[in-house]
């Protein structure tokens, strides 16, 4: 059953992109909303689609204007400029309570003076549902969230990740068009975190919603989102997949964001078709690399390159390897399923490169001071321009 | 062996300090007007029968209980004696007065809560400024502003809202006045203290769920200060129901007071024995709702486990 249940959502999300059809019509449209707090203007004119049944994340530092926009859905900021709409509907002067959007708290906001079943209610109680519809709702959702047996008691006398639970059943208990969920898993534990976060999409799947998640954790919105809007300084810098924005980032910024990466400045040499010869001042060859922009010989660029993309040897490779940096080791973070090692080159600049730990023996392990060779192909790398 | 055990000592030695204070302010002097008031009046100094003679040894204390009496309850308790009505004459005007503090305590200490944080602390300095002027003064104050011819009358009429001076000052109002204007700090600042530790995010989650903000504070701001509410309403309750100042200073002759009638039978009529047992009422009438209070706090702190 739980199997069968897997493959469709697997089914579901292998071919769910509404973003590349252009016929689809957007749930939630930010139409170029700026706002301001006093000077400071914490989301600068962001125009952005999301569609139903989609769970995007908005990602960022902290202060980077991610909760404020997911505020201004809600209804608790009005934006100074541009508008905000929902399935076409203009919320603008729209007040919290009438909004189809139901927002999970970071702190979980239960009422502390409600038992678990009356907070759960509460929702359906303001939508004025009947008694026993109420009733049944309460329970549809305890069971949603694997708390039957807590229905009676106050939110103090359960668990941080019970509560977090509870306040996730409280959230959809109105059937919202749209989930917000504010750093969710932020006071939970790293496995607790884990588990929920594949438990989030299972029931997002379930329940067929449309969930936006705002998460300063990197490692949670890939995991858990279709779409990922990196955010920075009030501005969206970045909206695409997962993989799109770790393995084609659009800026030096996301790149530096999103996972470990070494971004090395060169020089464009040349342009051959899609390759381009780059020069830069760690190695005195210059490197081949594939790259479908537009550069011109003479453009100042950057190869972001991440650790896991480069191989690292003790032995000298082949003229026909590709490109190479020579160095020594200067430092190795051991991590059990890999291992980091900190290549310093000739000219002081230290790279980074990790290597999965394969086999339990290693004969001659690379360790501290050995000369090494780091090696990639003209696909590892992204040439960025800014 | 012996670290917990002299640190056990010096536990019980820091309780023992607030026990022995009560002990030797409330319970002793209590069990000296309970004894008084188990007496009968005589015309001597002290004027009421000695009860108890420890000099007799056993016979002194065997004297002592045969002597008890209880006629002084009998006579307070008397319905043609005016007590029982001034009993709950004082309960009345404490309760209304209790309410009227709630009702004009709530909007103040709701206010300075929402208030922005820097000027929070000079709000609490505000409320609690009128304690810089003797209470005596300030409820004489009154007098000034409630009389025929005072300010308040004065401004009324100057202003063309009245032809004739309204009677405030001698009445029941005067009273309630005078309860409110001096107990609301004591109302407020436990309302204060409970709305200030609230959470903003839970009227948030409230308004999410879609609940409009008038509905949000019935549902959500008003359950959560409840403690707050119950200390208010007890520290103003207790004390007001007996007031003797404020209703000798602004009521009238037929405003009904226990404090008042304590006093006159303590003065007036110089029964000893007859107020004291009036005390003991006094304080058996209050003891149910500090016991009241007492369960909501441990339910209190149960809850905050």
């Amino acid at each position: 059953m739980a199997k069968a249940r897997t493959q469709t959502i697997g089914a579901v999300r292998r071919t769910f992109s509404p973003w590349t059809d252009p016929s689809a019509t957007p749930l939630i449209r930010f139409e170029n909303v700026v706002k301001s707090f006093g000077a400071f203007t914490a989301v600068n004119h962001v125009s952005l689609d999301i569609y139903e049944r989609e769970f995007f994340a908005l990602l960022g530092p902290s202060g980077c204007g991610k909760t404020t926009l997911m505020r201004m859905l809600a209804g608790f900021e009005e934006p100074t400029e541009g508008r905000i709409t929902l399935a076409g509907q203009d919320l603008t002067g729209v007040p919290p309570y009438e909004r189809p959007v139901n927002m999970m708290f970071q702190s979980y906001a239960l009422f502390p003076h409600m038992s678990v079943a009356d907070n759960i209610a509460f929702g359906p109680k303001q939508a004025g549902m009947g008694k026993g519809e109420i009733a049944a709702r309460v329970e549809e959702m305890l069971a949603l969230v694997k708390l039957e047996s807590f229905a009676k008691r106050k939110p103090h006398q359960l668990s941080g990740g019970q509560r977090q639970r509870v306040a996730l059943a409280r959230a959809v208990a109105n059937r919202p068009k749209v989930l917000l969920l504010d750093e969710p898993l932020g006071a939970l534990d790293k496995k607790l975190r884990e588990e929920t976060q594949f438990e989030l999409m299972d029931l997002q799947q379930s329940l067929g919603m449309t969930f936006l998640i705002v998460t300063h954790d990197q490692e949670e919105a890939m995991t858990v989102a279709d779409r990922i809007a990196v955010m920075n300084h009030g501005v969206l810098v970045q909206v695409d997949p997962p993989a799109t924005i770790y393995e084609q980032p659009a800026t030096k910024y996301v790149a530096d964001f999103i996972g470990d990466v070494n971004i090395i400045a060169c020089k464009v040499e040349g342009c051959f078709g899609s390759d381009l010869r780059l020069a830069t001042s760690l190695t005195p060859h210059p490197l081949q690399v594939t790259h479908s922009g537009d550069q011109k010989p003479g453009d100042e660029v950057w190869l972001a390159i991440r650790p896991e993309k480069m191989r690292i040897s003790l032995d000298a490779p082949d003229a026909a390897a590709g490109n190479c940096f020579e160095g020594e080791i200067w430092d190795i973070g051991y991590l059990g399923d890999l291992s980091v090692y900190h290549v310093e080159l000739p000219c002081g600049t230290r790279i980074k490169v990790s290597q999965p730990n394969l086999s339990r023996v290693v004969e001659r392990p690379i360790t501290w001071e050995d000369k090494v060779y780091v090696t990639f192909t003209p696909h590892a790398g992204v040439v960025l321009s800014r | 062996m012996a670290l917990p055990g002299s640190r056990g000592i010096g536990r019980r030695l820091v309780i023992a300090v607030p026990f022995f204070w009560l002990l030797l302010l409330f319970v002793v002097p209590f069990l000296i007007v309970l004894k008084i008031s188990l007496s009968q009046d005589v015309i001597a100094q002290p004027p009421y029968t000695p009860l108890l003679d420890l000099s007799q040894g056993w016979a002194g204390l065997k004297d002592f209980f045969s002597q008890l009496n209880f006629d002084n309850y009998g006579y307070v308790l008397d319905w043609n004696n005016e007590f029982l009505n001034a009993y709950g004459s004082s309960l009345i005007i404490a309760g209304v007065s209790t309410l009227l503090l709630l009702l004009v305590g709530y909007p103040i200490a709701y206010g300075m809560a929402r208030a922005p944080r820097s000027i929070q602390p000079t709000l609490v300095m505000m409320v609690i400024l009128p304690f810089w002027t003797s209470f005596l003064i300030r409820v004489y104050a009154w007098i000034g502003i409630l009389s025929q011819d005072g300010l308040l009358n004065q401004a009324l009429t100057a202003l063309g809202i009245i032809d004739t001076p309204l009677e405030i000052l001698n009445t029941d109002l005067a009273v309630y006045i005078g309860i409110v204007y001096s107990y609301l700090p004591f109302m407020v600042l436990p309302l204060y203290s409970a709305l200030e530790k609230m959470d903003g995010t839970l009227l948030e989650a409230a308004e999410d769920l879609g609940c409009p903000p008038m509905k949000a504070f019935w549902l959500v701001t008003f359950p959560l200060s409840l403690p707050g509410v119950a200390a208010g309403a007890l520290l103003c309750f207790i004390p007001a129901v007996g007031e003797f100042v404020i209703p000798d200073l602004l009521g009238g002759s037929d405003t009904l007071m226990i404090g008042k009638s304590l006093w006159t039978e303590f003065t007036v009529n110089r029964s000893w024995t007859a107020s004291s047992a009036v005390a003991v009422l006094l304080l058996i009438v209050l003891v149910v709702p500090i016991v009241i209070y007492q369960n909501i706090q441990a339910r209190q702190l149960e809850a905050g486990k």
